[in-house]
């Protein structure tokens, strides 16, 4: 039975929402080619966690239970991920595009010498005619490339597996069915201690301050509301409205927000009812991470600004009038 | 003992500044009008080097992978004080994507022969997908560490890192050999030394073993001079079934250009009323 596989990730047995995505995604998938949903997982003391993937479509996770791998570090993750696409030869691997999916997978494709395609926004089963032959049943691989300035799709119909990854908050995510349970089965890892060869020293995570994937109103901040009095605007419209505070990365690298708050390719990719940019020109790393916001207000004083061109309201103005404005006009 | 660096550096089109001149009419980008630059990370990786040979003793190489032209970008490493450089140019390497491409990059710094640390940028900005570092650290069989952001210690034999994870950073411990990818965020890179821009802006590519050899007529100074070594799939020694498109296990389907697509947009006025309008607009449809 061909498998669709998922790399399912995990932090302190807490698993990841882009793995839940995916395997929703997976799902879908499996449906046009006839196959079923697996995954798979590293780590130590996941039994417990694993059987709720059940609950969206996933049939079988196999699960490498190793003390040693309860930390990523590149080589074992990788090497252990091989050995099980090795034995059970799934047709289709899926990745989230995190930290962890984009140090692992390229290894992962080297190793079995098959293709992998980063940051998919779209995956399809479709044809593919090469030069030689005529694929019936394929993935087809959609990405951004080029800075975002064009759309790929990408093929690897004469490998295997098919592999890609995809960032946190593009797949679509299906309510959970109660009651499927997914089958568990373990497997060795085959680490030797030559195979551990990064010494974690210390971790430290800090708890994140927003959650912008799940926001329903967003009012961003951009380079143009750089001034300490437009983002105490930027944030009191937030508070007026009920949204939540986003910035465009300027404001992340000039040190004013943390990277939690960044929408973007570089950030969060975001799908609000209602996105409000103010004084963001809409460069294209930043539009990839908003355009699928249902309405899009811009403010900006430049009549030219890119933002423009994807927003449904757009205001040219200065954000330090219009803002409070807004403002005024909500609460009358 | 000197610290063997190589740093693998890329030639890309700006595509992080599309001016209105590298735009068509049509709102597509023309690709071709784009200026070429050094990869960003890649000078970021660079000045990670630069930075450890600061520290410690060491000796930096800077490789690229592209046509002729790509020479450009090892000047630019040679400006900021790169020790040699060499390009990796062949027409079989074309359209290789990150396999391919990482099979070429395993051949060439074994060439090198014995290397300590590689690092490079974390992605390219035309490709974006951060692939090739991990896919060569994978063919040369050495460990790897992504999105680094600070060097905590450095010696001969390991090195101690920060590096970039979820919702924060690690602080993790690797021995050589080693592969780094660097994050835009680790450092800001230096400017070119006007010196070293003096004695390098007009060095030429040597091509090893093609020329009878003159260096008894080269004054002491130039043949110290570092000259752009240049080597191809034959001096690298890789089966061209393995590089470039033949190599290739992904393959291009369809290319569409991203159309800055003008939407139906409402311009609302600067005013209180246009304000008004628009707020009572969104509260009506239960947006706010």
């Amino acid at each position: 039975m061909k498998q669709v596989m998922v790399f399912v990730e995990q932090i302190d047995g807490r698993i990841a929402d882009v793995s839940i995505e995916l395997i929703c995604e997976a799902r879908r998938l499996a449906r046009e080619l006839d196959a079923t949903v697996t995954a798979v997982a590293l780590g130590s003391k996941l039994a417990g966690v694993l059987p709720a993937l059940g609950n969206y479509g996933c049939k079988t996770v196999y699960c490498v239970e190793d003390e040693r791998l309860s930390h990523f570090t590149s080589h074992p993750y990788a090497k252990s991920v091989v050995g099980v696409i090795r034995r059970h030869a799934p047709a289709i691997v899926l990745f989230g595009a995190t930290i962890i999916g984009r140090d692992m997978a390229p290894r992962i494709a080297s190793a079995l010498k098959c293709g992998l395609t980063a940051d998919c926004t779209e995956l399809r089963i479709g044809e593919h005619k090469s030069l030689k032959q005529v694929y019936p049943k394929t993935l087809l691989q959609v990405r951004p490339a080029f800075g975002g300035n064009i759309m790929a799709t990408i093929v690897s119909p004469e490998s295997g597996p098919s592999m890609a990854t995809v960032r946190p908050g593009v797949m679509k995510l299906d309510p959970p069915e109660a009651g499927l349970s997914a089958e568990v089965v373990m497997e060795e890892s085959g680490l030797t201690p030559d195979d551990f060869l990064t010494e974690v020293v210390e971790v430290v995570r800090r708890e994140k301050s927003v959650n912008l994937g799940a926001a329903q109103i967003i009012v961003a901040a951009g380079a143009g509301a750089v001034a300490p009095a437009s983002i105490a605007l930027v944030r009191k419209l937030a508070q007026t409205i009920g949204g939540v505070v986003a910035v465009s990365r300027p404001l992340v690298d000039a040190g004013l927000f943390p990277h939690d708050h960044q929408v973007g390719q570089t950030g969060a990719t975001v799908r609000a009812n209602l996105y409000i940019a103010c004084g963001i020109s809409g460069q294209i790393q930043h539009r990839a991470g908003m355009a699928g916001s249902k309405r899009i207000v811009a403010i900006n004083s430049d009549p030219d600004a890119p933002i423009f061109r994807i927003a449904h309201y757009g205001i040219v103005g200065d954000l330090n009038e219009v803002i409070p404005k807004m403002i005024d006009a909500y609460k009358n | 003992m000197t610290l063997q660096i190589v740093v693998m550096v890329k030639q890309v089109p700006d595509t992080h500044n599309v001016t209105e001149e590298a735009m068509k009419a049509d709102g597509t980008v023309n690709r071709a009008a784009l200026p070429a630059i050094i990869n960003p990370e890649d000078l970021n990786a660079l000045e990670e080097a630069l930075k450890i040979k600061d520290r410690i003793d060491a000796h930096i190489t800077a490789i690229t992978m592209g046509p002729a032209k790509a020479a450009e970008v090892l000047k630019e490493c040679l400006y900021r004080g790169a020790d040699d450089v060499v390009l990796i140019s062949d027409r079989k390497f074309a359209g290789a994507d990150t396999l391919a491409t990482a099979y070429t990059w395993k051949y060439a710094i074994e060439k090198i022969g014995k290397y300590d640390l590689i690092l490079c940028g974390r992605q390219a900005i035309d490709g974006d997908t951060a692939q090739v570092g991990p896919q060569v650290a994978e063919k040369l069989n050495i460990n790897q560490i992504t999105n680094l952001l600070e060097v905590v210690e450095i010696d001969e034999r390991r090195m101690t890192v920060r590096r970039a994870i979820a919702n924060g950073y690690e602080v993790v411990r690797s021995g050589f050999p080693l592969l780094v990818t660097v994050s835009g965020e680790a450092n800001q890179p230096r400017s070119p030394r006007a010196k070293l821009v003096m004695a390098y802006k007009n060095i030429e590519k040597d091509v090893r073993g093609d020329s009878y050899d003159v260096s008894y007529l080269e004054t002491e100074e130039t043949h110290m001079l570092s000259r752009i070594v240049e080597w191809n799939a034959d001096s690298i020694g890789v089966d061209p079934a393995i590089c470039g498109l033949a190599g290739s296990p992904t393959k291009v389907k369809k290319i569409e250009n991203v159309v800055l697509a003008v939407n139906d947009i409402k311009q609302i006025p600067c005013t209180e009323a246009g304000i008004h309008g628009l707020m009572q607009e969104l509260k009506s449809d239960h947006i706010i």
